[in-house]
């Protein structure tokens, strides 16, 4: 609701009633409350590390809603960072040829490289920045976290504004809007959808690492965050059942929380951003967001905001008159200067790469010898072939039950939140009951440590597939029934055609999550108990473990060529073919 | 009248060129002058550049070569021109009011200022009542009259306008049009000229006091119709039907053959080909054999019976006409022989037609299918054959050729396509 610029116009001041209505006080209340939430993390996030050590994390009940705040705190805060990060990035990017030719691929690669191989570096480095204070730490798991969202927000929001539609692009031309007005007025807004939806989902991914994040050992260090993840870290380690399951409670209700009270205003708020110029046929409803519509308090709050872009938008520029005679033919030179010149940035790009290639090179060289680079190639098609099942199987399930689900208009409305809420469920925490039971069934953990790669990942599949089915015209269904369209015949006419753009966008989400999930998923403890599957994943995570720096970037470099390799090799054909011959429009 | 009043914008020499200085001609040498006073149409089909010269005296485009002149008005302000879009452009996130404000608020005019503008233009255009709406609970109809507001509130001394009523539904369009004309009549746009970009000759002629047409590929400005009919300007009026008839004339006449060859790809290729359904070839057929027309229709007629614009009419004509199936002269189509033989056979005869005429008016047709059966295998890519168009069309236009010749020669059965493998065979699945 920030945007409702320059208020409603046309109401005179004096007609506006000045007396506040309960939405007020019960907005008032929510700001403070947030404002107080917010206060009370931030203050304890600058003490000195040495309190954590005096005060460990304890699994006392009471001191749960404390951990819960923090971890959604740790979350807000990496998002925040991510959106920050994104807008400067993609709009560079998006702006300046240059930029773009070293951002893009580079974004591209940093979303294939799993996340949590990342965490020996930066805690390190974070630890160093701010020595002796929890801030340092802090930053790392924040950090981490950040790293699981920014590149998809960044890639997706400088896809949007390549995307702005030539006539708005010309209108803010036509004005003389300067870049920053026209970055405010007319990209960020188009893309503002995108962004929110982008965020919510990258929210729900951030759970997995904030988990993974909290309670940091890389080799010697060892720092336990307040947190849920601290907390489970600590009732995994002593065996709590019952500690695990206050903390997947807790997890649910702030998730349904934030949800209600963050991303459905949010999301009502950007349907309005929507370009299609028809009203949505069910525009997305939240509570919250009428409340604060009905708020009478509201513009009073938004003002500051408003007067500081005023202020922001009066140090720009006013438009250059039109040059009353402009001649056109010189434009030659300029142009070989200018092709000259990106021709030279682009030489400059390469060899810069080449550079770091080299470097890398030599010091994995200096360390590692063959062996360990046919090791890890060797775990990295154990992982890749429990991948693949992993996303089969699912696919096997999901597919007939998302499809079931999409066809039934009030199954989908039910079922699409509690897919998205189980998406966001960090699956990990569940790990500790596959070990129970692979010790009890005296199993074989290379095989049944598997499924916990898909267990978070599979959900991708179910609602993308819940998405595509819904979408399947009713005309054609009820063609196909007319002519006794039935069975496997039906399957492979409709349904599969239809679903099928919507299948490759979860299927691909669902695998890159999965060699990210390996990471933690081949090596799991519950107590002292440790299972670990002969995989890439585990190979990272006790390299991880064990501060084996140069081990870890050799998975880490093996892991994200592969994943790339597969986007490349087949998801990105999948893509094409959808594009060309089932998009249904 | 126009001739009389001071020049407002002068275009000398413009030329521009797909894809930089390399690439297939869009505009060639096209000059013109927009006076003080007067509305001028520039008239021509898509692909005739004529957005781009739009598009370039706006300063949207950097056109490769050529000269603009704005000459400063009476009063020694520098001038300044606005644009109405054919899709609206309306910043679907903005009220109708902030979308009218868009424009002074880059021009950094006071706040109270721009809100006492924007709801004068509002008033003006008649959107009273709208201001807080968002353009996607407005109509068409009422979404261009923002459009115009938008334009009109900057104060621009030239209105250009897109294809401004192209996107309405015929009835809206009217009352728009005829809106504007009465409050240019009036003097009450506060503007000293519009350019009107149109492929609607009806349009032109209503509207405007001149009618420059653009041919086509590439654009040059072939013709100029003064328009001295009194406005309100009535349909039906002998000079009226006159004027557009003579203007359907001009349109469909050749270009001189030494300008096309210049820039006509390789002579083995042809011309090339708009990607016209062999659906409407063959309606267009009936429709000019059957009563009232039996044979001969003058195009305006056509078009006013098959509600067709000229954007829709002139490519099946021309297709019709390339393949020899009708004859054109002076605005006026005629069914040829092989045109009437056409309109009375039966699928499969006409099948066997279509492809007699392909191959003997078609080059491409007739390359593709020596292609297919040279090769072993009977296989040949299309992309060898869209490398070869492109070197002489814009990759729009190789496109449209190769579409072109594809459903057509699909029809004819004169050879098959895989799209998957982007493949021309000779293979005919059942």
């Amino acid at each position: 609701m920030i945007h409702l610029p320059l208020g409603r116009p046309t109401t005179p001041p004096g007609t506006r009633r000045v007396a506040l209505g309960w939405p007020d006080v019960a907005l008032f209340a929510l700001l403070a409350g947030a404002g107080a939430a917010v206060a009370a993390g931030a203050h304890d996030a600058v003490e000195p590390l040495r309190r954590l050590q005096l005060e460990p994390i304890t699994l006392d009940p009471r001191a749960l809603p404390y951990y819960a705040l923090l971890t959604t705190l740790r979350l807000f805060a990496a998002l925040a960072a991510s959106l920050l990060f994104s807008v400067v990035v993609a709009t560079a990017a998006a702006k300046s040829r240059r930029a773009e030719l070293v951002i893009v691929p580079a974004l591209d690669i940093l979303q294939s490289v799993p996340v949590l191989g990342f965490l020996t570096f930066t805690v390190t480095a974070f630890m160093g920045l701010f020595p002796g204070s929890r801030l340092g730490v802090e930053c790392a798991a924040i950090f981490a976290i950040f790293t699981s969202q920014a590149w998809n927000i960044a890639l997706s929001l400088y896809q949007s504004l390549r995307q702005v539609p030539d006539d708005l692009a010309e209108v803010a031309r036509g004005f003389g809007l300067s870049p920053l007005r026209r970055l405010l007025r007319v990209e960020l807004p188009f893309a503002a959808p995108g962004l929110v939806w982008n965020a919510m989902l990258s929210m729900s991914g951030g759970w997995f690492f904030v988990v993974a994040s909290e309670a940091i050992s890389v080799g010697r260090t060892q720092v336990m965050l307040p947190g849920i993840g601290s907390w489970l870290g600590l009732a995994i380690e002593r065996r709590d059942l019952s500690a695990v399951a206050l903390a997947v409670a807790v997890m649910a209700a702030v998730i349904l929380l934030y949800d209600q009270l963050v991303f459905r205003p949010a999301i009502a708020w950007a349907d309005r951003f929507r370009v299609e110029q028809t009203a949505s046929v069910a525009p997305p409803r939240s509570w919250l967001f009428e409340l604060l519509r009905r708020a009478r308090l509201l513009p009073a709050l938004v003002a500051p905001w408003r007067a500081l872009a005023g202020a922001v938008l009066l140090l720009d520029p006013a438009p250059r008159a039109v040059a009353p005679c402009r001649a056109f033919g010189e434009g030659d030179a300029t142009e070989r200067r200018a092709a000259r010149s990106r021709r030279a940035w682009q030489v400059a790009v390469a060899l810069a790469a080449m550079g770091a290639a080299l470097l890398a090179a030599r010091y994995l060289a200096a360390r590692l010898s063959l062996g360990d680079a046919l090791l890890v190639v060797r775990l990295a098609l154990y992982t890749l072939v429990r991948v693949a099942v992993l996303i089969a199987a699912a696919s096997l399930v999901w597919v007939p039950v998302g499809v079931w689900i999409g066809l039934r208009p009030r199954w989908t409305a039910r079922a699409q939140p509690v897919a998205q809420f189980l998406a966001a469920f960090p699956a990990n925490v569940l790990f500790p009951v596959a070990v129970v039971l692979i010790v009890h069934w005296h199993a074989d953990p290379d095989i049944w440590l598997t499924p916990l790669i898909g267990l978070g990942t599979q959900w991708y599949i179910l609602f993308n597939v819940i998405a595509g089915a819904s979408a399947v015209p009713s005309d054609l269904r009820e063609a196909a029934r007319l002519f006794g369209l039935r069975g496997w015949a039906w399957w492979r006419r409709l349904i599969l055609p239809a679903i099928f753009p919507y299948y490759v966008t979860g299927a691909l989400t669902a695998s890159g999550g999965s060699w990210n999930a390996s990471i933690v998923a081949e090596a799991v403890s519950w107590g002292d108990t440790r299972l670990t599957a002969a995989g890439l994943g585990s190979y990272i995570a006790e390299a991880t473990a064990a501060g084996d720096e140069a081990r870890v970037l050799l998975g880490i470099l093996v892991m994200s060529a592969l994943v790339i390799a597969i986007n490349r090799a087949l998801f990105r054909p999948l893509y094409r073919l959808a594009e060309r011959r089932l998009r249904l429009s | 009248m126009a001739q009389q009043t001071p020049p407002l914008v002068t275009v000398e020499a413009l030329s521009h060129r797909y894809g930089g200085s390399e690439g297939p001609p869009i505009l060639d040498e096209v000059a013109l002058t927009v006076h003080e006073r007067e509305v001028v149409a520039l008239l021509g089909r898509s692909g005739s550049g004529k957005s781009t010269l739009l598009r370039s005296i706006a300063g949207l485009v950097t056109p490769d070569t050529g000269t603009l002149r704005f000459t400063p008005g009476a009063d020694g302000r520098a001038r300044s021109v606005a644009m109405v879009f054919q899709s609206f452009a309306l910043m679907p996130w903005l009220t109708v009011l902030q979308n009218v404000e868009l424009g002074l608020e880059a021009k950094k005019v006071p706040a109270a200022e721009r809100r006492r503008r924007a709801l004068a233009a509002i008033d003006l255009i008649g959107l009273d009542g709208f201001e807080n709406a968002f353009p996607r609970e407005l109509s068409g109809g009422m979404r261009q009259r923002v459009g115009l507001a938008r334009a009109l509130v900057v104060e621009p001394s030239l209105l250009l306008m897109d294809e401004p009523f192209s996107a309405l539904d015929v009835l809206t369009a009217e009352t728009l049009r005829s809106d504007l004309i009465e409050w240019w009549g009036d003097g009450r746009l506060g503007i000293a000229a519009v350019l009107i970009v149109t492929h609607n000759i009806e349009e032109a002629v209503l509207m405007s006091d001149r009618v420059l047409v653009l041919s086509s590929n590439p654009g040059r400005i072939v013709a100029e119709f003064r328009v001295d009919l009194p406005q309100p300007r009535d349909r039906l009026d002998p000079a009226f039907r006159d004027l557009v008839e003579r203007i359907y004339a001009r349109m469909t006449q050749r270009v001189a053959p030494a300008a096309e060859e210049a820039h006509a790809p390789p002579p083995a290729l042809g011309r090339p080909l708009q990607p016209v359904s062999v659906t409407a070839l063959a309606g267009l057929i009936e429709e000019v054999e059957a009563a009232p027309f039996e044979g001969r229709a003058p195009l305006a007629d056509l078009g006013d019976t098959l509600q067709l614009e000229v954007d829709e009419l002139f490519p099946i004509v021309e297709t019709l006409q390339q393949l020899g199936f009708v004859a054109l002269a002076e605005g006026e189509v005629a069914l040829t022989a092989a045109g009437a033989a056409f309109a009375q056979e039966d699928v499969d005869q006409r099948k066997a037609m279509f492809r007699a005429a392909l191959l003997a008016h078609v080059p491409l047709a007739g390359a593709i299918r020596a292609a297919l059966d040279s090769r072993a295998g009977h296989q040949a890519p299309a992309r060898l054959f869209r490398e070869e168009l492109e070197e002489g069309l814009s990759p729009d236009f190789a496109d449209d050729t190769l579409r072109a010749v594809t459903e057509w020669g699909r029809y004819a059965e004169l050879f098959a396509y895989d799209e998957a493998g982007d493949l021309f065979t000779l293979d005919d699945p059942g």
